[in-house]
């Protein structure tokens, strides 16, 4: 039996709603007879396309914050639409940013619990099962909401694939922003974009990462020529992000991105269970570590049991003279 | 300036134990230890204070057991005090519960002007926590800083985004949660292990707080995990001594992929 309606965290950038966005939409579907989006960007109209070709009837729009950070405001304009006697099933997002702090403030205002980190929902009655996988994805544990709905839930991008449903325009309804009182206040001043070069983690077909094995900040540019030889995007683990040689919108894992490109090369990367949670989902994966036993071996299709400094630049080599 | 700082006590995530089959959460019976995650808030507390010329840092921490060890340790890297929620109706609490907790604590502290906390915590990482304690508190409240200065009764904060970092401004008091890895936590001196011992750990239990035990704990849980599965494994593949042909080997597996 499917729930009667689901609401979807739609994000957009540029006037492109997300990849993770299109998944959940798609899922939504699939668990509800009708799937709604909630939106708070100046440009609803521009993106009601695309959100209405992959199932959403209607958006609801607080339109542009100026500025304004969304956990409360969007958290405050979803309470005041679910008090109004309009309460959806339940409400979902990515783990994202905008996610996680959206369903923090919601859940205080509707007293309801969150289930975050989840890779599957299942229709169970009523309620909802959820899938989270834990202790690095080597167990999933499976959980429902025994208190009545809204329910929220945080879903993992690349959980689900995202599939056109072939549907018109999503209608746009402009909803209000109650006051935020003593809650307001926290306002970007100032956005800064760090540029990357070549295709997104999110869309390569390969992702080439390099970790602490590498040794110094200026042997990155080894991963970064080996990735433009093979029109890759570069990635890192958490271990050299925190060490400021690449920005952290390289990190795989965790609290990064999560990939799942055709081909996933990890070098000088041990394997630990936060970044494996990132990349375990590729469809192949290479590893080069000189530790006969790092853990990245366990998930590695083709492993190479070697130094970075000698076999990094012999595949580069290799590739150039192609 | 005084800050209060929500560190988190867990078990040591070398050994990461397990889930147990009949509760269903994990097992927490071995000493917990400080959330490296949290020590990144409790320095940059630390500093805040010191920036400020004045003022102190106060730790809450909910945990099992009365335990105190992570709060120790953050007492010697330069705590002043900490609060500690420990009670056996705690047990099974999800992220909201705790977060009233950890907000009725939090509201014992006199004239705190900032609260932090870290973006997710090592062994739960719901990273809902932060949010939820703000909403409760009613305050203002940024996420996933990398860096705070305090100009008057405004916080400028550098946010990290996911596609670089935002300039933030926030009125004081407010709640904030500190990425890991942006400052470089001071390791406790002997000095401050043996001050730490002597410094004060006021130990309160849910009725303490005010809250009403069927709103924590198993019994306030909205949520209820139904199975416990093994995921389904990843086989692994070859794997290869490299003899200077490695180069080759990844060139012909790409090869076969047609990625090249
Ligand atoms: C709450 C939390 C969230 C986290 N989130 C993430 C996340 O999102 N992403 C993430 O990546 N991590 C995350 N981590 C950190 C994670 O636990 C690891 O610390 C990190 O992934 C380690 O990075 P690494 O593999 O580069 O470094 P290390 O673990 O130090 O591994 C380096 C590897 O390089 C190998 N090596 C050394 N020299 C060479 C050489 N010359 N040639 C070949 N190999 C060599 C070594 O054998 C070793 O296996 C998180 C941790 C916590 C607590
Ligand atoms: C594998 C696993 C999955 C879980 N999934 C969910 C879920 O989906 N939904 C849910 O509601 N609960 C879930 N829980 C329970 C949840 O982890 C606990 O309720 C926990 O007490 C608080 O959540 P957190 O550690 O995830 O907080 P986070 O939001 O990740 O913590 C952020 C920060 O808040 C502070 N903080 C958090 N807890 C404390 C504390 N006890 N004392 C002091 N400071 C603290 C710390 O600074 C911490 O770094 C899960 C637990 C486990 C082990």
């Amino acid at each position: 039996m499917a729930l009667s309606k689901i609401w979807v965290l739609a994000e957009a950038t540029d006037g492109k709603v997300t990849t993770s966005t299109l998944e959940l939409l798609t899922k939504a579907r699939s668990l509800a007879d009708t799937v709604e989006a909630i939106y708070s960007g100046g440009d609803a109209d521009a993106i009601a396309g695309q959100l209405g070709e992959y199932g959403a009837s209607k958006v609801y729009t607080t339109g542009d914050l100026a500025g304004a950070l969304p956990g409360v405001p969007v958290s405050g304009a979803i309470a005041a639409l679910v008090d109004g006697g309009n309460a959806p099933d339940a409400i979902i997002a990515a783990t994202s940013y905008y996610g996680r702090d959206i369903a923090g403030r919601l859940s205080v205002k509707l007293d309801r619990t969150v289930i975050t980190n989840n890779t599957d929902i299942e229709v169970d009655g009523s309620s909802l099962v959820t899938t989270e996988p834990v202790f690095g994805g080597t167990t999933d544990v499976k959980t429902t909401f025994t208190a009545a709905g809204p329910h929220l839930v945080l879903v993992r991008p690349k959980s689900f694939v995202a599939e056109s449903a072939g549907g018109s325009a999503a209608a746009v309804e402009t909803i209000a922003v109650p006051d935020g009182g003593k809650s307001a206040g926290a306002k970007v001043i100032t956005r800064h974009v760090e540029e990357r070069e070549g295709p997104s983690l999110d869309e390569a077909a390969v992702v080439v990462s390099g970790g602490r094995g590498l040794g110094e900040q200026e042997k990155y540019a080894l991963i970064e020529e080996l990735a433009k030889l093979l029109n890759a995007a570069p990635g890192a683990s958490r271990a050299i992000v925190d060490a400021g040689w690449v920005p952290y919108s390289y990190q795989v894992g965790q609290t990064g991105k999560v990939v799942k490109p055709t081909v996933y090369i990890a070098a000088g990367i041990s394997g630990a269970t936060q970044h494996m949670v990132g990349m375990k989902g590729s469809k192949n994966i290479i590893a080069i570590n000189k530790d006969a036993e790092a853990p990245i071996f366990a998930v590695s299709d083709l492993g190479i049991v070697g130094d970075v400094h000698k076999v990094l630049p012999q595949l580069i080599e290799a590739l150039k003279a192609r | 300036m005084n800050v209060v700082v929500c560190v988190k006590q867990i078990p040591d995530p070398a050994d990461p134990g397990a889930l147990d089959p009949t509760t269903k959460t994990l097992k927490r019976d071995g000493k917990l230890i400080l959330d490296e995650s949290d020590s990144y808030g409790v320095e940059m507390a630390l500093q805040l204070v010191t920036t400020a010329g004045g003022g102190e840092v106060t730790l809450v921490s909910m945990a099992p057991n009365g335990e105190v060890s992570g709060l120790r340790t953050a007492l010697a890297m330069g705590a002043a005090k900490a609060i500690l929620v420990s009670d056996d109706a705690l047990a099974g609490s999800d992220a909201l519960a705790t977060a009233k907790v950890l907000a009725k604590a939090i509201q014992r502290v006199e004239g705190a002007d900032l609260v932090l906390t870290a973006t997710e915590s090592s062994d739960g990482y719901t990273g809902t926590v932060p949010e939820q304690i703000a909403g409760l508190l009613d305050l203002p409240s940024v996420t996933f800083a990398k860096s705070i200065s305090v100009e008057g009764s405004t916080i400028k904060i550098q946010r990290q985004t996911e596609a670089g970092y935002d300039d933030v401004e926030c009125p004081l008091p407010a709640v904030v949660s500190v990425t890991a890895g942006v400052v470089e936590p001071r390791y406790p001196s002997f000095k401050g292990i043996m001050a730490a011992k002597s410094k004060p750990v006021d130990t309160l239990t849910v009725a303490d707080l005010g809250l009403d035990a069927s709103q924590v704990g198993w019994a306030g849980a909205g949520q209820q995990i139904v199975s416990i599965a093994e995921a389904p494994a990843r086989e692994a593949g070859e794997v290869f001594e490299d003899d200077g042909t490695a180069a080759e080997k990844i060139v012909a597996f790409l090869d076969d992929l047609k990625v090249l």
